[in-house]
């Protein structure tokens, strides 16, 4: 019975039909899937099912509670946004691996134990992957192959952690872990990879820019929010996370501001969102777990809104760089109109999203007495303003005109930008729905005049500030470059100092074979003096001269014999 | 799918007069100064001490934004390389 089915797996085996349905159909087939997913969802209980027996420990496939059926319902509904925006995309790898990525996403979700969810994360790492190699270029193929390799990676660290975790415990059922359990900082780690902490975070920012137009707005929901859940499940309240969180929210939006590739600038302030759930999850209290979550699931809204009307732009005009873009309101007013509620939903203005979700957060560390991390979580919030907020869709936009003239985006991806604002707004205006979904019980209320009215002071001075900023030239031009990021490290550093290592040891081996050489020759021409042909031992003898020696021996003997 | 020219090309728009840009400077003046002040008609429900002092949010808002391109800005010269720095 279709109920009883673990949700994931309803998606990746609905996979292997998609490249053989032709035409129309896939894009139907496609939407219907996570459709029925989320009919799915609403007839699931709480509880458990799929409880199998595996090495040695009970694992359960499945796991229903609020926190995984919230999870569950976003990621649903984002893919289906998804699909509608992609549905003039043919390509049959980048269609599969999707759908392959969002059901192992969700599979991982709804995961009951530790060793099931290692199974769907390397699922989401691999499926990843190919959505991102889906675009066919070079660079895609470089930064696919970089991004597998971490993603890899901490999957690894996840099973290692598992394996001393279950060794100690005898359980691999995935609750609270915390840092004190064994391999519990192995797990974290491994989280930690997926969520993109700080110095973890840079396969983010390298290789969602390079996938397919729709494989951006795919790939930007579900992998780092899948790690939001995790650390939301198995490390709340972990104090650690609260400064890894504000660090988070404040480094990335310094390199938001000067990068030029529009959708690269939105996966650093990706990076800053992830920041904000980061810090929520450490404060551990009911309001600010369920910021945390809220604002995880306002924000694959919000996000998916922005990567899809730089989408669009891309679709069109063929670049998302802000150097070669500005004016496009002119002839796509509609995307433009799109991209700024996506841009006041991440700034969260009042009646936005976003303004819902994050103050919980806010209000959280500051009534858990965290100042100086408040401080910081009210700077990233004028910064991501800033950055996200303005830079976008001013630069994308509005800034000095470009002369590019493109079409308005196509119907199907208007349409799904439209459900998607219609919800983001939706969301700010009546969060009842969204409340009811949360963990615990909420008992916040949004909408007081302290509020709005310190939000809007915050946001309209910092969008003072940019404007006089502009106005003065002080604002830095978008040029066309190369910004270094971690990256730096393991694209240039480390292949450098392989190098060097190769060079300097090439080197050194070759001057110890000059001295081991020159040694040998000298040992090897004493032992020729001495036992080469030429030599006096073992020179070689003409056989008169031998028997002439002999001869000459055997009349000593005789002179001895004669005369001794 | 790249660049198709429509009619509106010659088009003058609102926004294209600079004389409108600057209306829209100056109404955003207004509205942070009526935000400033708004801050005496209202019962502030915050946390920290500071949280009360007149403004606060917008000054710091300010100031923040300020800094941060600024700061920004100067990283650019440790940071920035040509645009196909990886490629070559």
């Amino acid at each position: 019975m279709i109920v009883e089915f673990p949700p994931g797996l309803l998606m990746i085996i609905g996979a292997i039909l998609v490249p053989f349905i032709k035409g129309n159909l896939r894009p139907i087939y496609m939407l219907a899937l996570p459709l029925v997913g989320i009919w799915q969802l609403t007839g699931l209980e709480h509880g458990t099912f799929g409880t199998m027996s595996a090495f040695g420990f009970e694992q359960t496939h499945v796991r229903i509670d609020k926190l995984s059926l919230l999870f569950g319902y976003i990621f649903y509904l984002s893919a289906s946004l998804g699909m509608l925006f992609a549905w003039k995309n043919t390509d049959r790898m980048e269609q599969t691996s999707t759908v392959v990525h969002v059901g192992a996403a969700i599979g991982a979700v709804f995961a009951g134990d530790l060793i099931t969810l290692f199974f769907y994360w390397e699922l989401t790492a691999v499926s990843s992957a190919v959505v991102i190699w889906s675009a066919r270029t070079k660079r895609a193929y470089r930064a696919g192959l970089r991004y597998l390799i971490i993603h890899i990676l901490s999957g690894l660290l996840l099973l290692a952690g598992t394996a001393m975790y279950s060794g100690e415990t005898g359980s691999v059922t995935f609750n609270n872990i915390g840092l004190d359990s064994p391999g519990g900082l192995f797990i974290l780690i491994a989280f930690g990879i997926k969520c993109a902490f700080p110095l973890l975070h840079n396969w983010l920012q390298d290789a969602y820019p390079e996938a397919t137009v729709t494989g951006t707005v795919f790939l930007s929901a579900f992998a780092t929010k899948l790690a939001v859940y995790a650390l939301a499940r198995g490390y709340a309240g972990t104090q650690e996370l609260i400064w890894i969180g504000a660090i988070m929210t404040a480094f990335p939006i310094f390199y938001a501001v000067i990068e030029n590739d529009l959708r690269r600038v939105l996966t650093y302030s990706l990076n800053n969102q992830l920041g904000f759930m980061v810090t929520g999850i450490g404060i551990g209290t009911t309001l600010a777990i369920n910021g945390a979550v809220s604002h995880a699931f306002a924000h694959i809204l919000y996000k998916g809104l922005l990567f899809m009307s730089m989408g669009a732009v891309l679709h069109r005009t063929g670049t998302v760089k802000g150097s070669e873009l500005g004016g496009l309101y002119k002839t796509m007013p509609w995307t433009t109109g799109f991209c700024i509620v996506g841009a006041a939903s991440i700034s969260a203005f009042p009646l936005f999203s976003g303004f819902v979700t994050k103050s919980m957060i806010l209000t959280a560390a500051a009534e858990e007495g965290h100042l100086v991390v408040f401080l910081v979580l009210l700077f990233a919030s004028a910064g991501v303003f800033h950055h996200s907020g303005i830079k976008i869709p001013f630069f994308a936009f509005f800034a000095h005109d470009s002369g590019k003239r493109p079409r308005e985006a196509p119907f199907n991806m208007l349409l799904a930008m439209g459900l998607t604002a219609f919800l983001c707004v939706g969301i700010g205006v009546y969060p009842q729905p969204l409340f009811a979904l949360l963990p615990f019980p909420v008992d916040y209320a949004p909408y007081t005049t302290t509020h709005v009215v310190t939000t809007l002071q915050l946001l309209l001075f910092s969008g003072l500030a940019f404007a006089t900023l502009q106005k003065t030239g002080l604002y830095p031009a978008e040029l066309r470059s190369t910004v270094l990021d971690t990256d730096y490290s393991y694209r240039r550093l480390a292949p450098l100092a392989i190098g060097w290592i190769m060079k300097k040891g090439g080197e050194i081996i070759n001057r110890l074979e000059k001295v081991v050489s020159l040694r040998m020759a000298k040992f090897f021409h004493l032992v020729f003096q001495l036992s080469g042909s030429e030599s006096a031992l073992t020179r070689s003898q003409q056989t008169g001269s031998m028997v002439m020696w002999v001869i000459i021996v055997l009349c000593g003997y005789l002179a001895f014999y004669l005369f001794g | 799918m790249t660049q198709a020219p429509s009619k509106e090309y010659g088009k003058k728009y609102w926004l294209d007069d600079m004389r409108n840009v600057n209306k829209i400077f100056r109404a955003l003046i207004i509205v942070c100064a009526l935000l400033f002040i708004s801050d005496f008609f209202y019962e502030k429900h915050v946390v920290y001490e500071f949280e009360h002092w007149l403004g606060f949010f917008g000054l710091f808002g300010f100031s923040v934004s300020f800094a941060l391109v600024l700061t920004a800005r100067e990283l650019r010269k440790i940071l920035m390389r040509d645009e196909d720095f990886y490629d070559r």
